[in-house]
């Protein structure tokens, strides 16, 4: 059972992708492969953030003690005055954070799938117009009978 | 790792409703749901991002998973169709066995996986905390994500903001200007590609 909490977060991200990589296998239907797709696409979304988080840590922002703590010296009032959370918070230990670089790369990712996913809409707006419909298994046999016979004679 | 907590219970909650929201999408016919749960889908995902104290991320997948991709999704749909059509049983069986295998494969190896939540995991203890630490000093910024992205792999940003550049571009030729996206048909040699050979339309 420990084993399990330890994992959780790997077994049900991979039954999500699993799901998603299903939907696009096994739909026909262009858009709701797409939908697949996405949901796919965010379940390793999920494998990558859960993989950089360190429990009991903060979101990577510097606390501004340590931002400033170094520069501004310990002379001014500025940070005493304005932050309500006691000085010895910080001092008490070293603050611990989550690591940003998975977030990084997955916000690079976000923008980059919805790129992809955009051209992909506009192809399966391009196929309806010329085939009339964006079922698989229709395309495919429209397009045996256009090889066997041509469009026209 | 920690034991378990109250974050623990609200993982697993967050966690079970993307599972009923994906499970939702396999079963579903009606394409404006799908599209819909979709856009859940990116929402719970940014929930639980903020739990996993990703917020940059969280705020990036809220608006452009759940705001952007469900716009254009639901544009696409408008300009095609409303419903898919059910595919019969015996042609899922085949993507149903791949998928199970590759799932198998992938639940062999999590027993390799850091622990969930792990400080000295190989993927946190040496470049994240460099980054860390080197941001306090070199770039004065508080949000180190922000300090990557725009700082030490800027080059990186400016290579995405071409992609979404020619991503544009692509739709623009896919789909042209005069507004008739999804209205034309394309009728080469004066006969609709869809119909059987001598039913001129």
């Amino acid at each position: 059972m420990a084993a399990f909490f330890e994992h959780f977060n790997f077994v049900v991200v991979i039954v999500l992708m699993m799901t998603g990589l299903f939907v696009v296998f096994a739909t026909q239907n262009m858009i709701k492969k797409l939908v697949g797709l996405s949901v796919f696409q965010t379940s390793v979304f999920l494998l990558y953030i859960s993989l950089s988080k360190v429990s009991g840590a903060q979101p990577p922002i510097i606390a501004k003690k340590d931002l400033y703590g170094a520069s501004y010296g310990t002379g001014g009032g500025y940070d005493s005055a304005s932050s309500s959370v006691p000085d010895s918070t910080y001092q008490a230990a070293e603050v611990l954070y989550s690591n940003p670089l998975p977030h990084v790369l997955i916000l690079t990712a976000i923008v980059v799938g919805v790129a992809t996913l955009a051209i992909g809409l506009a192809l399966v707006v391009r196929v309806r117009e010329v085939y009339g419909t964006i079922e698989d298994d229709e395309i495919n046999k429209i397009d045996y009978n256009i090889n066997l016979e041509g469009v026209a004679k | 790792m920690g034991g378990i907590t109250p974050t623990l219970f609200l993982d697993m909650g967050l966690l079970a409703m993307l599972v009923v929201v994906a499970m939702a999408v396999v079963r579903l016919r009606s394409l404006f749901a799908i599209v819909m749960l979709q856009g859940v889908y990116s929402l719970l995902s940014a929930a639980w991002f903020v739990s996993l104290d990703a917020v940059d991320v969280a705020f990036t997948e809220a608006a452009v998973g759940a705001g952007i991709s469900t716009v254009l999704m639901l544009g696409a749909m408008l300009l095609t169709e409303r419903e898919a059509k059910p595919v019969p049983l015996q042609k899922q069986l085949g993507p149903l066995f791949v998928v199970c295998i590759v799932g198998l494969a992938m639940f062999y190896a999590v027993g390799d996986m850091p622990a969930f939540g792990d400080a000295l995991s190989p993927a946190n203890s040496y470049v994240g905390a460099d980054y860390i630490a080197a941001t306090k000093n070199e770039i004065i910024l508080p949000n180190v994500v922000t300090a990557v992205l725009a700082s030490y792999r800027s080059f990186d940003t400016f290579g995405e903001v071409v992609v979404v550049y020619m991503a544009g571009l692509g739709i623009l030729l896919l789909l042209g200007l005069n507004g008739n996206a999804g209205k034309w048909r394309a009728k080469p040699n004066g006969q609709n590609v869809g119909d059987k050979k001598g039913e001129q339309s």
